[in-house]
């Protein structure tokens, strides 16, 4: 007979370490965006006038502006080249459907850099009219790109694959039956896009053009460098040239306004894509066969945005690296090296907190662990500006009292601990990047069912042989594809690494900013080239993912 | 050294008051039944009335919150005890059959042999494998093979490692109403041949008559009544258990002494005392078997709707006092809607409740 006397358990407590674990990290990453809050909350009214009466009204008609010109830019962009590649049949839409994410890789500020140097006064655009024509400097008219209009195009080529995304999972999930339904029902081709396809999809290219726009308002580079003011570089103008931490955190509020009913916005289509979902799996899908100018004209339409937001920038940048650029190589390499270690720590630490976030939820779905993963993952929405601004305000304030109190009891004078360190930049990464990281962590871990680990300790597995032997074996892909996701990540950043990076510590990203302020934007090149093609991995991951699901049934 | 365990069959699990619930919320209350050695038991009921919670509490994976669970004289479970899911020889198949997709059937099946020298390993493999007809699939991977293919998978592997006791939650609810057709009678075949107890978990009652020796019917968190196929669906002893199996009415009726009732059919008699007094008001349960279309008798409803069964006909027949009841016919008893039909009753035993 078994004798099951030493094997007691007292009801162990239901993992209360990652619960603790999870409140933990919830809390400290959210620190960030309660500085911010706060400094809002007790910022005297004075810096309130002040601002409002010198340059909020800019700020809030350009962010606007930004806003309202990327948004019709990416819409009129990205949902007729994602109905074109689901729907339409036509030459070369297999490879154009993955190619449209190519401009995904190229950071805004990149793109903007590479066609200022192309369009601009001395660059070989214009040389070439003015040596054709002999006109001179002012006796001809041509677009200024380092404007606001300018922005708007930058951004919208690099940010319209997000709608395009959306809009085309949103047309291959429709049933096929529904659109056949209508057109028995009397509707023409036409008239069942305007009255069924295009409302089905809306919660999905509203939720692609929210993600679009958040990007907008967390871009730094392209506006600071079209001298275009927005909140992000009037955040760090005011915490620079004025040291005014009030005020920035007042412009960061105003902000954080912004992004939060944009973060509604996104949630709320979320939620209605759910509702829209019909469920039910279609069988095929047939698409509309497109012939002779009708089918010339789609893929001209669709190869237009591939080449302005990617073949042609990435070609100068190519051209200008290796021909033009002067880059020491060692110099070169040391920029590599410092981005490369830096992003790898950064998704070795994102990617081990998600999961241990991931489990805790897994493990214990009570609402605090769930509050928890949800704070922890605000940081998407949240433009580098000003998690840098409260990552850094914080930290200096626990160096000063650690300084002071080291000095007291030693009489030693130390250094900064924390703030202009690497932590504090790998901190601002951890709040920025976790909610990519878990999204995929908890994609992945969605799909080793509870079932699967009940099926495990019942045939006589403890659970770390569970863990050993299920999970990690099962995880691995996903994990790997979130640490993959945050690096990439990392290396593009621009705005909270130029402010939190430690004195003389260079990254591609910052380097190349710094460059192309200097106006050696054929010297920026090589570390811009880099971030590219670095950033074409996980589109690539992307892409496969995609085509490998169009093969099916999706 | 190791050596393969001794194949030790259970003698008995008993439940005693088992009470189960999380954060407060009691999903199981006082549950209490017994299985015996080689039995098939079925925890049947609507979903959400908590058989699940109490599987998954016999396995290891919930902690009482009252009661206790033994294991031949053993306890397993109690509020202050528990014996680890992985050590109570307790197999487990699952509604979502869960099979590891990154393993062959084979790893699959020998997950839980690990403790087995290898070669008596792969010989309970490939015993297995042919046991549930899957010879020749050893290498295959899960997600190359059909649902009922992968539940036969599942199987295996639950009972590789030989468990005193299988439990099977909703094993069969995922495939289509063939496969399932197919596939019980040839999983109690494999149950019986391996002379292994086990526990099914379903809210279909063919399933569990079909599989199962003993039926416990649940409701609510409580299990109204443990009994064979047979007792549960004659022998009702709560009105959930007596409306939840078959198909079956309330036809009132009044107490005219020790094994007797009026009821609109005429006085029925029982073949056993009924225990409730005279003149009390009751609903006596009649089954549509129990109420025989017989052109004699004095009792007439007439009919509201009809379904042809091939060998028989089920009319749904309104009395004249206005209760609707079933009634079969033989097939060659067609009549049509509106007609009225003679009505005779052929009961037993008598089955009523206090009326509600």
């Amino acid at each position: 007979m078994a004798d099951f006397a030493h094997l007691t358990v007292v009801r162990k407590p239901k993992s209360n370490w990652l619960k603790v674990s999870a409140i933990l990290i919830a809390a400290i990453l959210a620190l960030p965006i309660l500085v911010v809050l706060v400094n809002v909350l007790i910022g005297d009214g004075d810096v309130w006038h002040h601002l409002y009466q010198t340059v909020l009204a800019e700020y809030i008609s350009n962010s606007l502006l930004l806003m309202l010109g990327v948004g019709i830019g990416v819409l009129v962009i990205g949902v007729p080249c994602a109905w074109l590649t689901s729907m339409c049949d036509f030459r070369g839409r297999a490879f154009l459907s993955w190619a449209l994410l190519l401009p995904m890789a190229v950071p805004a500020y990149i793109i903007a850099y590479t066609y200022t140097g192309v369009l601009d006064f001395a660059g070989p655009v214009q040389t070439f009219i003015r040596d054709m024509t002999d006109w001179r400097y002012g006796e001809y008219w041509f677009f200024e790109v380092r404007s606001l209009g300018g922005a708007v195009v930058m951004l919208t080529l690099v940010l319209y694959p997000y709608v395009y995304l959306m809009s085309r999972a949103a047309f291959l999930e429709q049933s096929e039956n529904t659109l056949e339904v209508s057109r028995t029902l009397g509707y023409s081709g036409r008239a069942a896009f305007f009255k069924l396809a295009l409302p089905l999809a809306r919660p999905a290219i509203v939720t692609g053009l929210s993600l679009a726009l958040m990007e907008t308002l967390a871009d730094y580079g392209t506006v600071q460098y079209f001298s275009v003011n927005t909140f992000t570089t009037g955040i760090l103008r005011t915490f620079y040239g004025f040291g005014d931490v009030a005020a920035a955190s007042q412009l960061a509020g105003v902000l954080l306004m912004f992004v939060t009913a944009l973060i509604l916005l996104e949630r709320y289509s979320r939620h209605r894509i759910r509702y829209h979902a019909s469920g039910l799996k279609k069988a095929s899908n047939r698409r509309m066969k497109l012939k002779g100018g009708r089918a010339f004209l789609a893929s001209v339409f669709c190869w237009l945005p591939i080449c302005v937001g990617f073949l042609i920038p990435v070609s100068v940048l190519a051209f200008w690296a290796m021909f033009k650029a002067e880059m020491p190589g060692t110099n070169f390499i040391q920029l590599a090296w410092n981005s490369f270690y830096l992003a790898a720590m950064a998704s070795l630490i994102v990617v081990s907190l998600a999961l241990v976030l991931s489990y805790a939820i897994r493990l214990n779905n009570g609402r605090s662990v769930k509050a928890s993963v949800g704070i922890a993952g605000l940081g998407y929405a949240l433009p580098g500006t000003i998690i840098a601004i409260g990552t850094i305000v914080p930290l200096a304030w626990l160096d000063h009292r650690i300084i002071d109190l080291v000095t007291y009891y030693s009489g030693e004078k130390i250094g900064l601990v924390f703030s202009g360190t690497l932590f504090a930049l790998l901190f601002a990464y951890t709040v920025r990047f976790m909610a990519v990281s878990l999204g995929a962590v908890q994609n992945g871990l969605g799909k080793i069912k509870p079932s699967m680990d009940m099926a495990g300790r019942s045939l006589g597995m403890s659970p770390f042989k569970v863990l050993a032997r299920i999970h990690i074996p099962l995880l691995k892909g996903s994990v790997l594809t979130a640490m993959l996701i945050v690096f990439v990540d990392v290396l593009k950043e621009l705005p909270a690494t130029l402010v939190l990076r430690p004195f003389n510590f260079n990254t591609l990203a910052v380097r190349a900013f710094e460059l192309a302020s200097d106006e050696r934007l054929v010297d920026a090149a090589p570390a811009s080239l880099m971030i590219v093609l670095v950033g074409l991995v996980p589109v690539i991951l992307l892409s496969r993912s995609i085509s490998s699901n169009t093969g099916r049934s999706r | 050294m190791t050596s393969i365990p001794l194949h030790k069959t259970l003698k008995d699990m008993t439940l005693t008051n088992v009470s189960v619930g999380y954060d407060g919320d009691v999903v199981v209350k006082r549950a209490a039944f017994q299985l015996l050695e080689g039995q098939i038991g079925c925890l049947l009921g609507p979903s959400g009335c908590g058989k699940s919670t109490l599987l998954r509490a016999i396995a290891g994976f919930e902690t009482l919150m009252a009661g206790e669970i033994r294991m031949d004289d053993q306890v397993i479970s109690s509020p202050s005890f528990s014996v680890n899911p992985e050590n109570r020889s307790i197999g487990m198949v699952f509604q979502d059959i869960a099979l590891f997709p990154h393993l062959s059937i084979a790893e699959n099946i020998a997950f839980g042999l690990s403790d087995w020298p290898k070669a008596s390993a792969e010989e309970r493999v490939a015993y297995l494998l042919e046991l549930v007809g899957l010879a020749g699939f050893q290498s295959r991977y899960p997600h190359s093979l059909s649902g009922g293919q992968q539940q036969r998978v599942a199987l295996a592997r639950a009972i590789a490692p030989k468990p005193k006791l299988l439990l099977m939650d909703e094993p069969f609810s995922g495939l289509d109403a063939k496969l399932r057709e197919e596939l019980v009678p040839d999983i109690r075949e494999i149950l019986k041949h391996e002379k292994m107890s086990a526990l099914l978990v379903t809210h279909d009652q063919m399933e569990a008559f079909a599989m199962a020796d003993q039926v416990s019917v649940m409701d609510a968190g409580v299990i109204h009544q443990t009994g064979t196929p047979y007792q549960i669906y004659h022998e009702p002893e709560t009105r959930f258990v007596a409306s939840f199996i078959g198909h079956g009415d309330f036809l009132p009726a009044t107490v005219c002494g020790a094994d007797c009732v009026h009821s609109d059919l005429g006085t029925i008699r029982g073949d056993l005392d009924h225990g409730f007094a005279d003149n009390t008001q009751v609903d006596l349960l009649v089954r549509p078997d129990d109420i025989l279309h017989d052109d004699d008798s004095e009792f007439v409803g007439v009919i509201v709707s009809k379904w042809f069964r091939g060998s028989h006909f089920l009319y749904r027949v309104k009395l004249s006092s206005g209760k609707v009841v079933y009634c079969f016919a033989s097939s060659h008893h067609n009549h049509a809607i509106g007609q009225e039909i003679g009505l005779t009753v052929h009961l037993d035993h008598l089955v009523m409740f206090p009326r509600q």
